[in-house]
């Protein structure tokens, strides 16, 4: 029996923890990257098998939140932030974690090799890719503190800030995808043409993760400008 | 006549006992409602919030439920009609206390939201309309009372949108929101202190026999306000900034602070529903004791009696202390996302309305206008995640309660009609 009539009824659960919640969980996974490029450029195949077991698993269990929060976000929900943006957010972080393990897949399922003039610009492309989501991650933890305080003054300006500093980490990865980029074609006629096209798919996709991340900071401006 | 002296010892037990059930029903269930933000914000322990309760309700019941309780008595029906035989009105009053009490029994049983204002006035218009004619309801204070249904929760949602942009402009969006917090924390508190007690002050009190001037009263109502503000500051000033308490959220030392405030206005709520609230216990047992005392005059312009007003306060508490307590904490452990710093805004724009309409002599619902006061805040965006689904059930109270309440009320009517004779 629900006792007390609507006062117990009108207060929804909360979806902001779950959101962070999932991004943190999208963050882990992306982690990840890391310990898989410098697998990939010491050529161990059986611990970038590992790893990608690893990041494949994190993203399900993204999705698994995903779906959990979705299903916890009934239509005649009033919040603080648009139900639409809010979704929108969900989605982005989780193509985020979707993009890692893409990178993953195929990276162990061809045994790609990263040619060594790339290396080092590559470990700090993925370092800045992970430092982007990780910044959007900072942002999202705002979100209770957004809430608290009805969405203006200090805090506001904090967020905004974290938000500029995401965009400018993804810049710095746009530039060093150029470098990058740069420095393979110079070499790609020495490799294999089919294994010089999938590099390039996985240079565009370890920006992309930074990229989205960026994404999820846009909208999360958004909903402060409400 | 002769049926009200014949049987006068009857109505009078009747009405009492009723008048009891009811009084207690509401605290069984009601109180819950109107403490459930102060329960649920976590300022208080279900222990203290049912003590709060206890005191603050009987306290609102015997001293501003006089104006409510002299509408549902005699603001609904127009007796003129019938003053050849008052026993009609008895039965009618009788009938709405047990349709009221049965339709709130059920309803409770069910789990559904229904408003002991609404049953109780759908009652005794019900009874008025059919089992007198439709020319002995007062329809247009009845249509008052409808509107201030519509007005109260609107008023609360304003109100409490302009408390919590006030707390947001003052503490909460400011570099030092603890120290802004105790410094204008016991402000509000003399604001709780001064509504509350002006509005009794001004119109609740010449019902226990005090009159005083326009000019006392504001006079009084600062007083009090004062005083409590002097206690609150007292508590506020012992809250010394815990910094391992904002790791997590860095408002947690303020929400501490406004713990105090919250307390405070627990304690107006409780005040405010008790007088707004027994009326609709004790307004038909007056009317009935009116009645047979007089000897079957419909119209006698008699003081409220004191025991009456006793009679439901007391049976307020007994509801409250026998059955409300597991109420209130299912509810309070129901809401986890209201912190009191939104408790505190939303509970007292509602009391402040809801001790409004008791001192206006209008009949509202607690409940809808502490809901009015929680959207308020959400329009504010101060809330995480608010059920719009509660307005719907709010319609439907008002679309079902009604009716059942009014037909209820009609075959008890002519079950004791053909009782009495």
């Amino acid at each position: 029996m629900p006792v007390g009539g609507y006062m117990s009824g009108i207060f929804g659960s909360s979806p902001v923890k779950p959101l962070q919640d999932h991004m943190a969980k999208v963050l882990a996974c992306v982690g990840k990257l890391i310990p898989l490029f410098d697998a990939i450029m010491a050529r161990q195949w059986d611990q970038v098998e590992v790893i990608q077991g690893e990041i494949s698993n994190l993203e399900k269990d993204a999705d698994k939140l995903k779906k959990r929060l979705r299903l916890h976000l009934p239509k005649g929900l009033f919040m603080p932030v648009s139900r639409r943006d809010l979704l929108e957010v969900l989605t982005m972080q989780d193509k985020i974690a979707n993009r890692a393990k893409d990178i993953a897949g195929v990276i162990l399922g061809r045994q790609l090799v990263l040619p060594e003039i790339i290396h080092a610009d590559y470990r700090r492309y993925v370092q800045r890719c992970v430092d982007a989501v990780a910044q959007a991650n900072r942002a999202i933890n705002e979100l209770d503190e957004l809430v608290g305080t009805g969405f203006s003054g200090q805090e506001v300006k904090l967020v905004e800030e974290m938000i500029n500093k995401l965009d400018e980490i993804e810049s710095d990865t746009d530039r060093l995808q150029a470098d990058i980029r740069h420095k393979l074609f110079a070499v790609e006629k020495e490799l294999y043409p089919v294994d010089v096209m999938f590099l390039y798919e996985i240079i565009e996709w370890t920006g992309d993760v930074a990229d989205r991340a960026q994404r999820v900071g846009s909208r999360l401006q958004l909903m402060l400008a409400r | 006549m002769d049926i009200i002296i014949a049987y006068g010892v009857v109505f009078l037990v009747l009405a009492g006992v009723f008048g009891l059930f009811m009084a207690w029903g509401i605290g069984a269930n009601d109180v819950a409602n109107a403490m459930a933000t102060s329960v649920g914000s976590r300022a208080l322990t279900i222990k203290q919030a049912v003590l709060i309760a206890a005191v603050f309700e009987f306290a609102g019941a015997i001293l501003a439920g006089g104006q409510v309780t002299k509408t549902i008595r005699k603001g609904i029906v127009d007796a003129g009609p019938i003053s050849d035989s008052p026993e009609l009105l008895v039965y009618g009053m009788l009938a709405a206390l047990l349709a009221a009490g049965l339709w709130l029994l059920i309803a409770s049983r069910k789990g559904w939201p229904v408003s002991t204002t609404h049953s109780i006035v759908g009652a005794i218009v019900g009874f008025a309309m059919v089992g007198i004619g439709m020319d002995a309801v007062k329809w247009d204070k009845v249509g008052m009372i409808v509107a201030s249904w519509v007005v109260s929760p609107l008023l609360a949602g304003f109100l409490s949108y302009m408390l919590f942009r006030s707390v947001q402009g003052l503490i909460l969006n400011t570099d030092d929101p603890f120290e802004n917090a105790k410094k204008y924390v016991p402000y509000y508190i003399f604001l709780v202190g001064f509504i509350i007690a002006l509005v009794t002050f001004v119109k609740g009190l010449k019902h226990v026999g005090l009159e005083s001037s326009p000019a006392e009263n504001y006079t009084y109502a600062f007083v009090i306000g004062l005083l409590v503000m002097v206690i609150g500051r007292h508590f506020v000033r012992q809250i010394k900034l815990d910094p391992s308490a904002d790791k997590d959220f860095h408002y947690s030392n303020v929400e501490r602070v406004f713990g105090v405030l919250m307390i405070i206005t627990a304690c107006a709520m409780a005040f405010a529903h008790g007088s707004n609230d027994v009326a609709n216990a004790i307004g038909p047992v007056a009317a009935v004791v009116s009645i047979v005392t007089s000897g079957g005059e419909v119209a006698a312009e008699s003081q409220l009696p004191m025991w009456i007003l006793l009679l439901g306060g007391a049976g307020i508490v007994l509801g409250l202390v026998m059955y409300g307590t597991r109420v209130i904490a299912t509810v309070g452990s129901h809401i986890t996302e209201l912190t009191p710093s939104r408790g505190f805004a939303a509970t007292l724009a509602a009391a402040a309305t809801v001790v409004l309409a008791s001192g206006t002599g209008l009949p509202i619902s607690t409940t809808h206008t502490l809901v009015g006061g929680v959207l308020g805040v959400g329009l504010a965006r101060g809330m995480e995640a608010l059920n719009l689904g509660v307005i719907r059930n709010i319609f439907m109270s008002w679309i079902i309660t009604l009716p059942v309440g009014g037909v209820l009320a009609i075959i008890f009517f002519f079950t004791l009609k053909g009782i009495f004779g």
